[in-house]
């Protein structure tokens, strides 16, 4: 979780990301900051996140990504 | 068989009484008899290639499917016995079964489309390119068949093959009821482009009568022939003269023509998509929004997202993340951020990806370089405009303009001006004359142009501008009362009188002044050519 929370941070430190829960619905993250998150999850955790997998619901918190990231683990 | 023909308002009458005296389990059978009949009249080999999409579709996505199933059951079956590596081994094995069944339908169904709608477009090229090489030599072109609606059908199943491989949900078990899915015929020919997951909660089950529904949808379809019959079908003439004619019809009939196109274009797409809510509302089935009133967004990307928004939706699902995500695009985003910066390297995949959504939204509007421009110029704003937001904050926060209404409405008209100047490639017969025009609007428009006789030899009378200024006026009233709320749920509110006064104003309008009956002849929708 940390480190989900690092690389959100690194994006947008005025950003409360351990509070927020609408980071998708809010326009706080747009698809450029989409697409570096999946890039700089795919190599912190050496999993992959497919299209399929870009929807509000995985990306509205830190909570839902770090969710989503173990859901891909478990898979692999 | 037209929207706005007689025998379309047969077909509905016919349509309505069976609909609501059958069973309602019955009903969606009924559904698909009306649109394959409705399809089969424009012409039977049209049927023949709805059915081949239907059919692949259906059985690659059960395939697929099957193998998701398979999957989850072996999987538990042997959770204890295997380790990580043979699980991974496993899936693998299962995912490139489904990638090759979907890449079946892709290639089957996007390739009957490429086939009919590029292949003359690629024989109109190869000849330029032997005519600049100066040989004589011509390819002959192909008198090839276009089904009807080919772009939506074609896209509305292959998102949902898509989300079978994807397991979003599993396949449609019966082919009857992927057929409807696939043909229901008010979505048919200029869409909105449907998802099955949304679509087979209304679809499928049963709708009894619902008359504040059905008035409901009834008020809507009449809304949308008021768009068709007074204002698309009215103002055509004046476009068409305008864009055949551009060596008479210059300077400021080129802003002229540029405007009229933007009001035909909107009246008639947004028209049509509300006779197909409407006459799906009638059926108690309800289909996706295609318009949040475009004409009011304040910037090119915010008009795209109000502006056909199901055909946006699918770009951005099935294009636009894909290409921005897969493994090549990651490592040449690495590769960016290395060499380039942090902030190149963000914002590259994203670009490369919008150009590729933007090309192919060109060439999906039609088989023509106008389109391809057209759709990479959307593209190529949009990014600019993302690259100035820095200066728009730097803008806004020294002179706070933001907010007011001056500068709101500045900004609508702004977005308004550049898409329709962008649509100009619509209408000239290639790219190097629309940009001829448009730089001949710029330089040489004059107020007075307007006043010499030409205003009136564009096939409008008084009355028909008169008309078109009043049912301007009408669209832009309705447009804003539907900001804050249904605009039929509000009428609906009224004392009866006002709200009966309002309906029989609005069908007395249609009935009297819609361009149709002698002398008329009610045009095409624009993208049923799509």
């Amino acid at each position: 979780m940390d480190e989900i929370l690092e690389i959100l941070k690194d994006l947008h430190p005025d950003v409360d990301f351990e509070s927020c829960d609408t980071l998708i619905d809010d326009g706080i993250l747009d698809s450029f900051d989409i697409v570096t998150i999946i890039a700089e999850i795919s190599d912190a955790f050496d999993v992959k996140i497919g299209a399929e997998q870009i929807v509000p619901e995985n990306f509205n918190s830190a909570e839902a990504l770090w969710n989503l990231v173990r859901r891909l683990e478990e898979d692999e | 068989m037209l929207f706005t023909s007689y025998e379309f308002i047969a077909f509905l009458i016919l349509l309505f009484i069976l609909y609501y005296a059958i069973p309602a389990r019955h009903q969606w059978k009924l559904l698909l008899l009306a649109s394959y009949v409705f399809y089969f009249v424009s012409g039977w080999k049209n049927g023949l290639f709805i059915l081949l999409t239907t059919v692949s579709t259906y059985f690659l996505a059960k395939g697929i499917d099957k193998l998701h199933r398979e999957q989850a059951a072996y999987l538990k079956e042997h959770k204890k016995e295997m380790s990580k590596e043979e699980r991974k081994g496993y899936k693998a094995k299962i995912k490139s079964r489904q990638w090759r069944l979907l890449l079946m339908g892709l290639f089957l169904n996007f390739g009957i489309l490429a086939v009919l709608k590029y292949t003359n477009f690629a024989i109109a090229n190869v000849n330029g390119l032997l005519s600049f090489w100066g040989t004589e030599k011509r390819l002959p072109f192909l008198n090839l068949l276009l089904p009807l609606g080919i772009s939506f059908y074609t896209f509305i199943t292959m998102g949902y093959l898509i989300d079978v491989y994807r397991g979003k949900y599993p396949a449609e078990t019966c082919l009857g009821r992927l057929a409807l899915f696939v043909s229901f015929f008010p979505q048919l020919i200029q869409g909105p482009i449907n998802r099955y997951d949304e679509m087979k909660e209304t679809l499928y089950t049963e709708h009894l009568f619902d008359a504040r529904e059905i008035a409901f949808g009834l008020e809507r379809v009449l809304w949308g022939f008021f768009k068709k019959l007074v204002i698309a079908d009215r103002i055509l003439t004046g476009v068409t003269t305008i864009i055949k004619a551009p060596e008479v019809y210059d300077g400021i009939y080129v802003f002229v023509g540029m405007m009229f196109y933007a009001l035909q274009l909107y009246a008639d797409f947004t028209g049509g998509i509300d006779i197909t809510v409407g006459v799906a509302q009638v059926l108690g089935i309800r289909v996706r929004e295609n318009f949040i009133r475009p004409y009011f967004s304040k910037n090119i990307a915010e008009y795209w997202r109000r502006w056909h928004i199901s055909l946006g939706a699918w770009f951005t699902e099935y294009i636009f993340y894909p290409v921005s995500v897969c493994q090549p695009m990651l490592n040449f985003s690495r590769f960016c951020r290395k060499h380039f910066g942090d902030y190149v390297g963000k914002r590259m995949p994203v670009y490369v990806a919008s150009l590729a959504v933007w090309f192919t939204t060109g060439i999906w509007h039609g088989a023509s370089w106008n389109f391809i421009v057209w759709g990479l110029l959307n593209g190529i704003i949009i990014i600019l405009s993302q690259e100035c937001e820095p200066l728009y904050a730097r803008f806004h926060s020294r002179f706070s303009v933001a907010g007011t209404w001056w500068y709101s409405l500045f900004q609508v008209v702004r977005t308004v001006l550049l898409m329709s100047s962008l649509r100009m490639l619509d209408c000239y017969r290639n790219v190097p004359l629309t940009f001829r025009m448009f730089g001949d609007m710029l330089l040489h428009s004059r107020l007075s142009q307007l006043f010499d006789g030409r205003l009136m030899s564009l096939g409008l009378t008084m009355s028909d501008y008169l008309v078109l200024a009043l049912g301007t006026v009408v669209l832009i009233g309705v447009s804003l009362a539907g900001r804050n709320g249904s605009v039929r749920e509000k009428l609906a509110a009224r004392p009866a009188p006002v709200r009966y006064a309002v309906i029989y104003s609005l069908f007395l309008c249609t009935l009297i002044i819609g361009a149709y009956g002698v002398g008329y002849d009610s045009s095409q929708f624009i993208y049923n050519q799509f």
